[in-house]
């Protein structure tokens, strides 16, 4: 079923000010100022050890800043925010349906309730047939598709990734980006979506970040202009490899 | 099940048989090295007197053991609550693993008098620390990242340890209960040495008596004693690592 484009916006608008983090003498990001408007969805790219990560765990609010401010907007309305990690990290003794259910449980949710939401999402993934699986039982990609569940079924109005489909083949990582892009399109949470892939940034986002090497912070700020709803064809089309292209000067820059 | 016993009973009937063969022909003093058949005819002989002592023994063991697992996890729980009480507590928590069982033995008679308690007391010192470092370095080798999956949904500390920290540290904590299990019985016999009963008891009293086929059966039942309770760890094992767990996984 093709996703709407006319979904209402269920994300959170983000303003970063001036935020620096650093790690004994060595400073990953450096006063950064980064506005994320809500429902956006938004790629942050760089060479490795340049702060993407660490940058995504300030957001998330599991690591403080130095100093600088992460405001949120709208600040006075409850918003769930949601991580999906490199691997896919799920609990190794729950079954797939136990370890979509963890986010509700942790919230406490009854169980009845997160387990229709569990179900839901999992059907959403097209996972309903493993539920009872354990993860030890699944391949690569079917893992990652469970934890992208798991980030999915609280709702999050915000959604962060840290290069999720890192580990993966090619064809696996194809069809989860389709997917992310079209769960995107249908829930309009607002998502940031960390890689080292130009193709990856280019062909999933709306915005794209390129981040300094040192010192972590912007050194190009680019809106992508790609139709909203992609799908495999995408990939050979002029019109990515062109805006590639404006990534890949700036990334060849950082060196 | 039978597949599963056979490779570990075929060493027991070789050596068996090659022990009572030296000691036929002469070649092994019987008074040195019982043999195999001598051994079987005083369990059968007396299976009463043994059997008792094996009850007690077992009780002073599996007390012992029990204590063990349910402090050791708890101390170590406690001391995964930060490095600074780490550094505190746990050099203590080494003395256990150092503490020269033999030599404080009767000290434990003073403490506890003669019977029971002391055989717990000496089985509890000796096989908590296995408890205490295998749980605590499960415990503080949590995947970082579920950690933080934890905290961005607002899990409380003591949710994260039962949910998280507890689950993924099972596979330590029973490869500590399976060495602890074979302590708490040695534990248990030197206990009895001096508490006066059980197995240790008919060893030390059949040793001063030249009964050196009487030692070797009360030794026999001592070790189907360790092998039940690893056998019995081993169970809890299969059960709850099956789904997951690469040691339990065909």
């Amino acid at each position: 079923m093709p996703p709407s484009p006319a979904a209402p916006v269920l994300g959170v608008a983000l303003r970063l000010e001036k935020v620096r983090r650093a790690f004994e003498d060595r400073v990953v990001i450096d006063d950064l100022d980064l506005e994320v408007e809500a429902g956006e969805f938004l790629a942050i790219l760089g060479p490795s050890g340049c702060g993407k990560s660490t940058l995504l765990r300030i957001i998330a609010r599991l690591a403080p800043p130095d100093s600088g401010k992460v405001l949120l907007e709208p600040a006075d309305i409850p918003y769930q925010t949601s991580y999906v990690f490199q691997d896919a990290h799920l609990l190794p003794w729950r079954n797939v349906l136990d370890n979509v259910v963890l986010p509700l449980e942790l919230m406490g949710v009854p169980r009845d309730e997160s387990c229709r939401d569990a179900r839901r999402a999992l059907a959403h993934a097209g996972l309903r047939e493993v539920e009872n699986l354990y993860p030890a039982q699944l391949s690569g990609g079917m893992s990652m598709r469970v934890s992208l569940a798991r980030a999915l079924v609280s709702e999050p109005r915000l959604l962060l990734l840290d290069e999720p489909f890192a580990a993966l083949d090619e064809i696996t990582r194809f069809r989860l980006d389709v997917q992310l892009r079209d769960l995107w399109l249908s829930r309009r949470m607002t998502v940031i979506f960390v890689t080292h892939s130009i193709s990856e940034a280019a062909f999933l986002a709306g915005r794209a970040v390129v981040l300094t090497r040192r010192g972590g912070n912007i050194k190009l700020d680019h809106r992508l202009s790609l139709p909203e709803s992609r799908t495999n064809e995408l990939r050979t089309d002029p019109r990515l490899a062109a805006e590639m292209k404006v990534l890949l000067a700036a990334m060849e820059e950082e060196g | 099940m039978f597949k599963k016993v056979l490779p570990a009973l075929i060493p027991f009937v070789a050596v068996t048989l090659v022990i009572e063969t030296l000691v036929r022909f002469g070649l092994v003093k019987a008074y040195l090295l019982p043999p195999p058949s001598a051994v079987f005819l005083v369990i059968v002989h007396d299976w009463r007197e043994l059997l008792s002592a094996l009850g007690k023994t077992s009780a002073g063991a599996l007390t012992g053991f029990i204590l063990s697992t349910v402090f050791g996890i708890s101390i170590a729980v406690f001391l995964s609550s930060s490095r600074a009480i780490q550094r505190a507590f746990f050099p203590y928590a080494v003395f256990f693993q150092t503490v020269p069982i033999v030599a404080i033995a009767p000290l434990l008679v003073i403490w506890f008098g003669y019977g029971l308690q002391t055989v717990i007391a000496s089985a509890f010192i000796v096989s908590i620390f296995p408890v205490i470092a295998n749980t605590l370095n499960g415990i503080l080798s949590t995947d970082p990242a579920l950690r933080d999956l934890f905290q961005l949904y607002g899990a409380s500390t003591w949710v994260t340890l039962f949910k998280l920290r507890f689950p993924a540290a099972l596979p330590q904590i029973l490869t500590g209960l399976r060495v602890s299990a074979g302590l708490a019985v040695i534990g248990a016999i030197v206990g009895e040495f001096i508490g006066g009963q059980g197995l240790g008891s008919v060893v030390d009293i059949a040793r001063t008596q030249q009964r050196t086929d009487k030692v070797f059966a009360a030794v026999l039942l001592a070790s189907v004693l360790g092998l039940g309770l690893f056998g019995l760890i081993n169970l809890i094992s299969a059960l709850t690592l099956r789904h997951w767990h690469s040691s339990e996984r065909s």
